[in-house]
């Protein structure tokens, strides 16, 4: 890993990401994680638990949203704090047959703060959909060398 | 229905054991879109120190969430699954989670508290791995709150 914190500065951008998400995303999350709350694939079940309709599992949102900063800090294992809370849902629309996302999160991230003595850097997510936050506090603390 | 406020101060002690394998730090990987290639290249993982393929950030949660269950399944505990939804969620990790780990996980009820007609519960996850001399090795914290919606919410 070569990111040194004196080379870094609070305020300083790390990049973005937009997520494209389709129903089957959601499916292969469901599978990999064993969270298979129909919410998270099934319409009318959505629906009758007064949802718009299907939603991502915010720990999708949550788990994909770090790879901007896993990428950033060369090591995922870089990553040894990493916290959310879920505000809004993400709506993924059913696209299957096309070639469209059901949904696209957005991704952003900044050096929120330097700790010297733990030699760590806080990266502070934004992540929003359809124009929204949909997580909020979302910190990841980076080991640095 | 109601949640139990007795929930609070309990704990669930470390049940079965979860066998960390390659391809499930793959399979996960990939369900998150991680293309990182400690993820998926043994090579590419030893180059940057460690023993086997690193686990994604938040691949805890599988552990994590199976020790939950265990709270949600209680029957003195009232919590309706279908009302449950995921409010906060952290992970600390003491070292990284690598393939062939064996890993247990210790639930604690460290929140209990009303919320209009549900409640918010706060439950953490100590996430350990027995070394080959019987110690024990703090491998992570998982913490989750989850707010259980009363009826109308």
């Amino acid at each position: 890993m070569s990111l040194k914190l004196e080379e870094l500065t609070v305020g300083q951008e790390i990049g973005t990401r937009s997520i494209e998400v389709t129903r089957q995303d959601l499916v292969k999350y469901a599978g990999a994680s064993g969270d298979f709350n129909p919410i998270h694939w099934n319409e009318s079940f959505a629906t009758s638990v007064e949802l718009p309709g299907v939603i991502a599992h915010g720990m999708f949102t949550m788990g994909s949203a770090v790879q901007l900063v896993s990428d950033w800090a060369g090591d995922p294992a870089a990553v040894v704090d990493y916290q959310t809370r879920f505000t809004k849902p993400v709506l993924v629309a059913d696209t299957t047959g096309t070639s469209e996302p059901g949904a696209v999160i957005e991704v952003a991230g900044v050096v929120g703060a330097l700790d010297v003595e733990s030699r760590t850097a806080r990266i502070d997510l934004t992540v929003t959909f359809a124009g929204q936050k949909v997580l909020m506090k979302s910190q990841a603390v980076v080991k640095l060398t | 229905m109601t949640i139990n406020p007795d929930l609070q101060g309990r704990s669930y002690p470390a049940a079965e054991v979860y066998d960390v394998g390659r391809e499930k730090i793959r399979e996960f990987a990939r369900a998150v879109k991680a293309t990182h290639p400690a993820h998926f290249d043994i090579e590419a993982a030893r180059a940057l120190g460690h023993s086997d393929l690193v686990a994604p950030p938040t691949f805890a949660i599988i552990v994590a969430q199976r020790a939950d269950a265990q709270l949600i399944a209680d029957p003195e505990s009232g919590i309706d699954f279908s009302r449950v939804v995921h409010a906060e969620q952290r992970f600390t990790h003491h070292r990284p989670i690598v393939a062939g780990d064996q890993l247990r996980a210790e639930l604690h009820v460290d929140g209990v508290r009303a919320m209009g007609g549900g409640a918010m519960i706060t439950t953490r996850a100590e996430i350990f791995a027995v070394r080959e001399d019987n110690q024990r090795e703090s491998v992570a914290t998982t913490t989750s709150s989850i707010l259980v919606r009363g009826e109308g919410q």
